[in-house]
């Protein structure tokens, strides 16, 4: 990185918006350079829409070269970049800066290079994330990571966002399916960290990339690991009376040294609601719902879809049912797939939590979230990666109603400071973003946030790249803990 | 053991004051490693113990200093492993050692190394504070993943106290097929076997044999070795272990050892001396003289790196060089955990 390139960054000498894309415009597209307030509109948040601000500008760089002329402009005169990929994040962490740049990776979507034999794809940052086992499944392999925005998410999104998906709990995150990733740094510099190879030499940075958020570089190109395709796959579906039977019956199947390919748990407000959306077969009297799936070869998935069945009876299952085809199969996942779309019918608004707990607390912390839900006055329902740890409750709330989503909000952060209680963490997969910062303090000191600073300021010294996301400042911290500390649970009557 | 954590800040805040380096040691048996160094030990080995193992989470939390053979012991008794299968000899190899080295084992293609098996790691940073990262949950994106920076960092970024891992059940069965085969053909044939849905663990070749590894339920392991078709090896388990521990006749003897870590399928670069080929071709060992740049120019043409592991010169770089922008962005890192350069000065890079 050129150390001696100052920013010039004085009021005088910082361009205005007319100014600085008419200087974009010479070596970007004219069309690809956005300033009028109706084009802008659709950058102004990600998937989080409570959270919106109008850029100055987008821009959508076509080469690798254009990034690095926008990340040089931007660089010389302290301008903010965020980067967008497909704008499905659930955080914020690609809601604009109000006076910078939003760089768009949309036009990078080109897959480059599948070599089959080393089980490897190069791609360009902005391919969708389905797009890559799409390509990949004539050579009967597949892109481990499966979010379940896949269909629009792009690779370089789930490299900043470490995203996961039904399949991580056996097969990983992003960070354990990638070998590589060529990044624009914030002065414009283009480097490559990782290799062909499965480890390089020095400090990890690939790490430090993955789920970094946009706050380090911008990511133009990642080569990701492909795994062969199971030969089969099959689901079972077991129902639950209660949610600790439910709970204990995931650890169990862990105890007899099965790794699930996905292991997912719903409680009985998201089987009821997803029931009546996509009418899947699931029974609705359950109070929870496991559905895990098998894949391997032929016989070691028929012997592990046999010990599973019996193991769910064991605990107290009430109802059972195993996929015979993929017809099937895709049938029961249709509901967990859709599980978000149906609570938008039985709720206006709902908001999706993200944090992580280790498995023994299941039943307790779904327990204590019922409690939480009659004090706050809203419901909640639960759909997640029980597997892992990583629930997503819904909380369903009104934004047209007085309070609510403050309300909404509150109950969140309850839930997040449970989370961590119990050892676990505020996000699993969604990010920090802004929507997070103020929780950032209960998971980390002082000493802690500071380091997470110094690592950031090792790539971007003067901080423009997607600032106020990811880690707060110091001063922010001190102000958090003392909001967090007053009493959140506002008095309300029982819904 | 007791907890030295304070005492261990305690040393690191007067190696401060008075201006000493630190060469932190595990088992101090890993010397040959890296780049000579002088400084005074800081001795990391008596933090030892197992702190918290839920084996219903496949979660297991050590100080660093806690040796391989400890853990392995605790494992085996809930059937569990320490998927990377990590390098140990005897007692004196640690945990710490292993993830700063980042040491991972024949089966690293398919059950990860030890950087991907890491979810939390407390450190003592250069200003003598405690911090934590990560934790004990399989997914934790709050902040930047500091845990798996260690990897490979070679002690250059903090003193690790304690490591969080995840560990998986062990297989049902292991069986080894091992068959005579000329050196290109196997990398070709390592890798058409890792692209089927099989349950490949290993796949190595060593003077004109090809080893292939089957762990798993017992009807995939033994269809398959019926199905591939070929010969079923006595005594496999032993070779995998020697081949982990470096024990093989090929790692014996004063010859220097490169490690090549490049793409698996790409033509052995055209040294004369004999080769090892690991992780289906992924990593292969080379014993020879040889110059670093003429080494980096072949493991670059192969698609990855090259370090010089053991042997040669170890007051050079040993190391695959840094781009110049990556070189500055790990010494700012450096200067950002350890601002008076204490810890390991110049064992990874003499820049560093
Ligand atoms: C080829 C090979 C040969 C081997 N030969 C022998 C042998 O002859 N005898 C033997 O006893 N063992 C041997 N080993 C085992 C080896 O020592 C272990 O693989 C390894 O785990 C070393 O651990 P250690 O604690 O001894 O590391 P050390 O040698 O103590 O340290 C290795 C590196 O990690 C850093 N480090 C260690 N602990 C920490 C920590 N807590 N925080 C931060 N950084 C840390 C050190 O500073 C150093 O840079 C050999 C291993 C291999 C791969
Ligand atoms: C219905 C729904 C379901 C979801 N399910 C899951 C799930 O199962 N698992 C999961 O992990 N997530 C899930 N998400 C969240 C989201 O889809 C993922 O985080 C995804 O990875 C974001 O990708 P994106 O391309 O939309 O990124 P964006 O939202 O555009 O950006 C996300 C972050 O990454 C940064 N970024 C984007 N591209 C780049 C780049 N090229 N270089 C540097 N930084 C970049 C942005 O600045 C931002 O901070 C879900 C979202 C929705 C709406």
């Amino acid at each position: 990185m050129n150390t001696d390139s100052k920013p010039l960054n004085t009021a005088a000498s910082k361009p205005g918006k007319a100014e600085l894309a008419k200087m974009f415009r010479e070596f970007i597209d004219p069309q690809f350079v956005i300033t009028d307030e109706e084009t802008l509109k659709p950058y102004e948040c990600d998937g989080l829409s409570m959270y919106c601000v109008m850029p100055l500008l987008v821009v959508l760089p076509e080469t690798v070269e254009q990034v690095q002329q926008v990340m040089r402009l931007c660089h010389q005169f302290g301008i903010p970049v965020v980067a967008r990929g497909a704008g499905t994040g659930l955080s914020a962490g690609a809601m604009p800066d109000a006076g910078g740049v939003v760089l768009s990776l949309a036009k990078f979507n080109r897959i480059l290079h599948i070599d089959p034999l080393a089980r490897s794809a190069r791609l360009q940052s902005g391919v969708r994330n389905l797009a890559i086992s799409e390509a990949a499944a004539d050579y009967g392999l597949y892109y481990g990571p499966d979010p379940s925005s896949q269909i629009a998410c792009t690779i370089g999104g789930n490299v900043g966002e470490n995203s996961g998906g039904v399949h991580c709990l056996k097969y990983g995150l992003t960070t354990h399916n990638i070998l590589s990733v060529e990044m624009v740094t914030v002065d414009g510099e283009r480097v490559v960290i990782g290799s062909d190879g499965l480890d390089t030499c020095g400090m990890d940075l690939l790490a430090l990339i993955t789920g970094s958020e946009g706050l380090l570089g911008i990511i133009t190109e990642v080569q990701v690991k492909l795994l062969p395709t199971p030969e089969i796959a099959r689901v079972v579906m077991a129902g639950f009376g209660t949610v600790d039977e439910a709970g204990a019956a995931v650890g169990g199947i862990i105890a007899q040294g099965i790794i699930p390919a996905g292991l997912e748990m719903m409680d009985s407000h998201a089987i009821i609601a997803v029931e009546a959306f996509t009418g899947a077969g699931y029974p609705v009297e359950a109070a929870a719902l496991l559905l895990c799936e098998v894949d391997g070869t032929k016989e070691e998935v028929q012997e592990h879809i046999e010990k599973a069945e019996a193991l769910f009876r064991d605990f107290g299952a009430t109802s059972i049912r195993t996929s015979k085809d993929d017809a099937e199969r895709a049938l029961i996942w249709k509901g967990r797939k859709n599980a978000f779309p149906a609570m938008g019918r039985i709720s206006p608004d709902y908001y999706c939590m993200d944090g992580t707990i280790p498995r023994a607390h299941l039943g307790q912390v779904l327990n204590e979230m019922q409690d939480m839900s009659k004090r706050f006055g809203l419901r909640v329902a639960n759909v997640f990666h029980a597997g892992d740890g990583n629930l997503h409750p819904l909380i369903l709330f009104d934004a047209n109603k007085e309070g609510e989503l403050a309300r909404a909000e509150a109950f969140g952060s309850d839930i997040l400071e449970l989370c961590v209680k119990v050892g676990g963490c505020i996000t699993g997969e969604h990010g920090v973003g802004v929507e997070k910062i103020r929780q950032m303090p209960m998971q980390f000191t002082d000493p802690e946030i500071e380091q997470l600073n110094a690592v950031k300021s090792a790539f971007d010294p003067q901080g423009t790249l997607n600032p106020g996301k990811g880690v707060p400042t110091l001063r922010n911290c001190q102000e958090y803990r003392a909001i967090n500390a007053k009493p959140q649970a506002p008095e309300v009557q029982h819904a | 053991m007791p907890d030295i954590t304070k005492h261990l800040q305690q040393q690191i805040s007067e190696a401060r004051n008075q201006g000493h380096k630190l060469a932190i040691v595990g088992g101090g048996s890993k010397q040959f490693m890296g780049r000579k160094i002088n400084a005074e030990q800081l001795d990391v080995g008596g933090h030892s113990g197992i702190v918290d193992y839920q084996p219903l989470e496949l979660v297991l939390t050590v100080r660093a200093g806690t040796p391989l053979s400890e853990i392995e012991t605790a494992l085996a008794e809930k059937n569990q492993m320490l998927s990377f299968e990590p390098p140990y000899f005897g007692d004196r190899s640690t945990i710490g050692g292993t993830l700063a080295c980042n040491q991972s084992g024949p089966g690293r293609p398919w059950w990860n190394s030890v950087r991907d098996q890491v979810l939390g790691v407390n450190l003592i940073n250069g200003k003598g504070e405690r911090l934590r990262f990560g934790g004990q949950v399989m997914k934790n994106v709050a902040g930047y993943d500091v845990s798996r920076t260690q990897a490979g960092a070679m002690g250059t970024l903090g003193v690790m106290t304690e490591i969080s891992l995840k560990v998986l059940p062990r297989p049902a069965i292991t069986l080894t097929l091992s068959r005579e085969m000329e050196h290109s053909e196997a990398i070709r044939f390592m890798s058409a076997r890792a692209a089927e849905p099989k349950p490949l663990s290993g796949a190595c070749w060593l003077d004109g044999t090809l080893y292939l590894r089957l762990s798993g339920a017992h009807s995939a392991v033994e269809a398959t070795a019926k199905q591939w078709d070929i010969p079923v090896m006595a005594n496999g388990d032993t070779f995998w272990q020697q081949l982990r521990d470096q024990q093989l006749a090929f790692f014996a003897g004063e010859q220097p050892m490169w490690r090549f870590s490049i793409n698996s399928t790409a033509a052995t670069p055209s040294l004369k001396g004999p080769w090892l080929l690991d992780w289906a071709g992924s990593q292969r060992w080379y014993r020879g003289d040889g110059e670093m740049a003429t080494m980096e120019a072949h493991a670059e043409k192969a698609g990855g790196q090259v370090s010089l592991y053991r042997g040669g010169d170890r007051t050079g770089e040993v190391m695959h060089h840094q781009q110049p922008a990556l070189q500055a962005i790990q010494k700012r890192l450096k200067h950002s955990f350890d601002p008076d350069a204490l810890f390991n000065p110049g064992r990874l890079y003499s820049w560093l």
